[in-house]
């Protein structure tokens, strides 16, 4: 709309330069005041967001060493990461992590909001807001809680296995751990994922579930053919935000490794691998390309993921 | 959600590297440490006297009051104390102000393990050039040796860990087991105190490896050795044997409690008297009597356990406090570092609030040898501690990058307390790990 068709003005005409001028400056004076509007999100945005990455970037192309110093070396750090046994062994056991842990907590979330939503609960509201609690509760201090609680010796786990009179739960142990840390998480998450599938069923409109009691179907058919398809572009929501916070996983084994530090290696996860390698081993260089290597595999998944989702939304 | 640590943690790292890159950019080689420099025993005075500001890095409950002290004997003089809380935060927050060549300060306390990792890149005052090669005779000779390496005086000792054998006698009486003096008996009286009461344990350990290369080293083992640039790593060679084939015993009869110092499970099973025995460094009692209130009375010292019964002891912990290169007010940080850790009126200030010191003529003094401790049932402990000051073996080094060595000893050799690999297998990895690790930081390492 902004620049005439050339064809119904003759070229270059002393006149008509004005006119054709006009319609640019409207133009550069909107386009000022859209940046004008998107200016502080897009300084924020560079400022806390594509700074940090290029800087890591920048940092990955680095080695650091006590003896010699901080030389540049391109892109050798990746062809390290590539086959750095330490970093796969943590990549690949938050991806079992996530294997196992999401579908559970996702499912549970589905459940509790299916049941808050269908209106049979008793205290629904106090339910709702029970299971969303622990969601507060910042995640070290979940992980030092439930890191007593695992202790055979002064906690919870021991006194159950007191009672039971044999080692009825040994999540110390290097089979379980893993689903320990899961328990925790799925502790923490639950209510949030529930929250986010809660809020989608409450958007649909009461005369859908009306027309289909009318059409005769029972609460499992509504829920079947009506709440399923409902919540399912907020599943696959919750889902990318698990994928990310699974390949993340850095909270509960650190602290938890306090507790047992035989148990949890210094590459455990990328991020625990990541954290050693800069604050304990100097080498913030290395540190970096793990980063971002790892970040680009949690979008690579998540996007893969979302993918698949919208396409069976369609 | 989850990130938001690992988001910080890069953050903080980032700034630090981009920090490390411009100082090397700058070459500051011009700032600090070259030759030329130094002074003499005069002049440093003469600097005292004329007075100025000075920051003191330490986590020493110890330093107000030798602070006080100072400023009293030196009006002119002012001292900044920042309390770094610990040897961890203290050596970041030292790395970060040196890689900003910002915020430096001129005295500040470093763990003799952690010393070389500032000293090899040339980040240390070498305190010859001010005369301190003079002040030799006044400290312990392992403790010395631990601040002159590599052609230089890097600081001044403040205090030393000559290890002891705290044992609570109440557990040892009541279950009628003889509290033990050698290796040996340790692990019989173990297996007897387990089989009274399987609560009990004689220890506790989940492969610490401070207390492990402290053990190394009383062993008789010496499997890092540091020349210059290149690292000699042998984790089994005939000392570490010799540990190695006690301790496996100890590991596999079982009689250790799997619980982690310093955690609040360890502090509830001393206090109830579940753990029977520690070995500590020197600066054990004051953890005892500040931590475990239920002890008191209960706990004795006695000198370190042996092999054969010839006493050999070895240190565990213990720090100097050395002037960074690029202190900006060096003069008066040599002065203060001068006054601190080798004059009696500090060194006395340190010992009246539960310092145990470096100097021989202190650890010699009647006073402090016939202390007769309260919560030690009225033994006169530093009688002890002091004796095993002398049998330390000297000549034991660190690796230049002994903290993360440490960090990552759980991955490997810590799997032996775990049952998962024997100790020597385990061993043998870590040193892999550390070969691998210092081959990646430029060092030559040989095996």
């Amino acid at each position: 709309m902004s620049a005439a068709p050339p064809s119904i003005r003759p070229a270059a005409t002393e006149p008509l330069a004005p006119a054709r001028h006009r319609p640019s400056r409207l133009t550069a004076r909107v386009s000022r005041a859209g940046a004008g509007f998107v200016m502080p999100f897009l300084i924020a945005f560079a400022l806390v967001f594509v700074a940090p990455l290029a800087y890591s970037l920048y940092l990955s192309l680095f080695r650091n060493r006590l003896v010699g110093g901080t030389q540049f070396v391109g892109l050798s750090n990746y062809a390290d990461v590539f086959v750095d046994p330490k970093f796969w062994d943590g990549a690949l056991r938050v991806m079992l992590f996530l294997a196992v842990q999401v579908p559970i907590m996702l499912a549970i979330a589905l459940v509790a909001a299916l049941a808050i939503d269908s209106g049979r609960l008793h205290g629904h509201r106090f339910f709702r807001i029970g299971l969303f609690l622990p969601y507060a509760v910042p995640g070290v201090v979940a992980a030092m809680m439930w890191g007593f609680m695992y202790s055979d010796r002064v906690g919870l786990t021991g006194s159950l296995n007191d009672l039971a009179g044999f080692e009825l739960l040994v999540p110390y142990t290097k089979q379980w751990l893993l689903v320990s840390i899961g328990n925790i998480v799925t502790w923490e998450f639950v209510g949030y994922n529930m929250l986010i599938l809660y809020s989608a069923l409450k958007t649909v409109p009461t005369e859908t579930y009306e027309a289909a009691a009318i059409d005769g179907a029972g609460q499992f058919r509504i829920v079947r053919h009506i709440k399923i398809p409902a919540v399912r572009g907020a599943l696959v929501i919750a889902t990318v935000f698990s994928i990310i916070g699974s390949f993340q996983l850095f909270n509960e084994p650190q602290i938890l490794k306090g507790l047992v530090p035989n148990l949890i290696s210094t590459s455990y996860t990328p991020n625990i691998y990541a954290y050693t390698l800069s604050f304990q081993g100097n080498q913030v260089s290395y540190a970096a390309t793990v980063a971002i290597v790892m970040g680009v595999i949690t979008a690579v998944i998540a996007y893969i993921v979302q993918l698949r989702g919208m396409r069976r939304d369609s | 959600m989850k990130n938001h640590t690992m988001r910080r943690a890069l953050a903080a790292g980032a700034g630090l590297a981009l920090a490390g890159t411009l100082a090397a950019c700058g070459g500051g080689s011009e700032t600090g440490g070259g030759g030329g420099e130094g002074a003499t025993a005069d002049e440093i005075e003469a600097a005292l006297q004329e007075g100025g500001e000075l920051t003191y890095w330490t986590w020493t409950p110890q330093a107000e009051k030798q602070i006080e002290a100072f400023e009293a004997a030196y009006p002119n003089v002012d001292v900044n104390l920042v309390d770094t809380t610990g040897t961890a935060e203290s050596n970041q927050a030292l790395q970060n102000a040196i890689a900003a060549g910002d915020g430096i300060p001129d005295v500040v306390q470093i763990e003799y393990q952690s010393l070389l990792q500032f000293q090899l890149p040339g980040q240390l005052t070498d305190l010859t050039e001010y005369g301190f090669d003079e002040l030799e005779s006044l400290y312990t000779p392992s403790t010395w040796g631990a601040v002159s390496q590599n052609d230089g005086i890097w600081g001044l000792p403040q205090d030393s860990g000559p290890m002891a054998f705290f044992y609570n006698q109440a557990v040892f009486d009541e279950h009628g087991v003889d509290v033990p003096t050698t290796w040996d008996e340790y692990l019989e009286a173990g297996k007897a105190l387990k089989e009274a009461d399987p609560d009990v344990c004689i220890g506790n350990d989940t492969g610490d490896p401070g207390l492990t290369t402290s053990l190394i080293w009383q062993a008789g083992g010496q499997p890092f050795r540091t020349e210059g640039e290149t690292v000699t790593i042998d984790l089994a060679d005939e000392g570490t044997t010799k540990f190695v084939d006690m301790y496996q015993q100890v590991i596999d009869a079982d009689i250790l409690c799997d619980i982690p110092g310093w955690t609040d499970e360890w502090y509830a099973a001393l206090n109830e008297g579940t753990i029977a025995s520690i070995t500590f460094g020197a600066w054990g009692p004051g953890i005892l009597e500040g931590s475990v209130p239920d002890g008191a009375g209960d706990w004795r010292i006695a000198p370190m356990l042996t092999y054969d019964g010839t006493p050999v002891n070895a240190e565990n912990g213990g720090s100097a406090e050395a002037v960074p290169a690029d202190a900006p007010n060096k003069l008066l940080g040599v002065g203060f570092l001068k006054w601190l850790n080798s004059s009696d009126e500090s060194i006395e200030a340190f010992m009246e609030t539960g310092g145990f010191p470096a100097t021989v003529k202190q650890l010699e003094s009647d006073e402090f040898l016939t202390y007769e401790s309260e919560y030690f049932g009225g033994q006169a402990i530093n009688e002890v501690l002091a004796g095993g000051a002398e049998n330390v073996v000297e000549g034991w080094q660190y690796l230049p990058w002994q903290a993360y060595a440490n960090g990552i000893f759980a991955d490997t050799a810590g799997q032996a307390w775990l049952g998962e690999t024997s100790l020597a297998d385990g061993l043998a990895a870590w040193q892999a790990d550390n070969v691998q690790y210092g081959t990646d930081q430029g060092f030559t390492v040989t095996e």
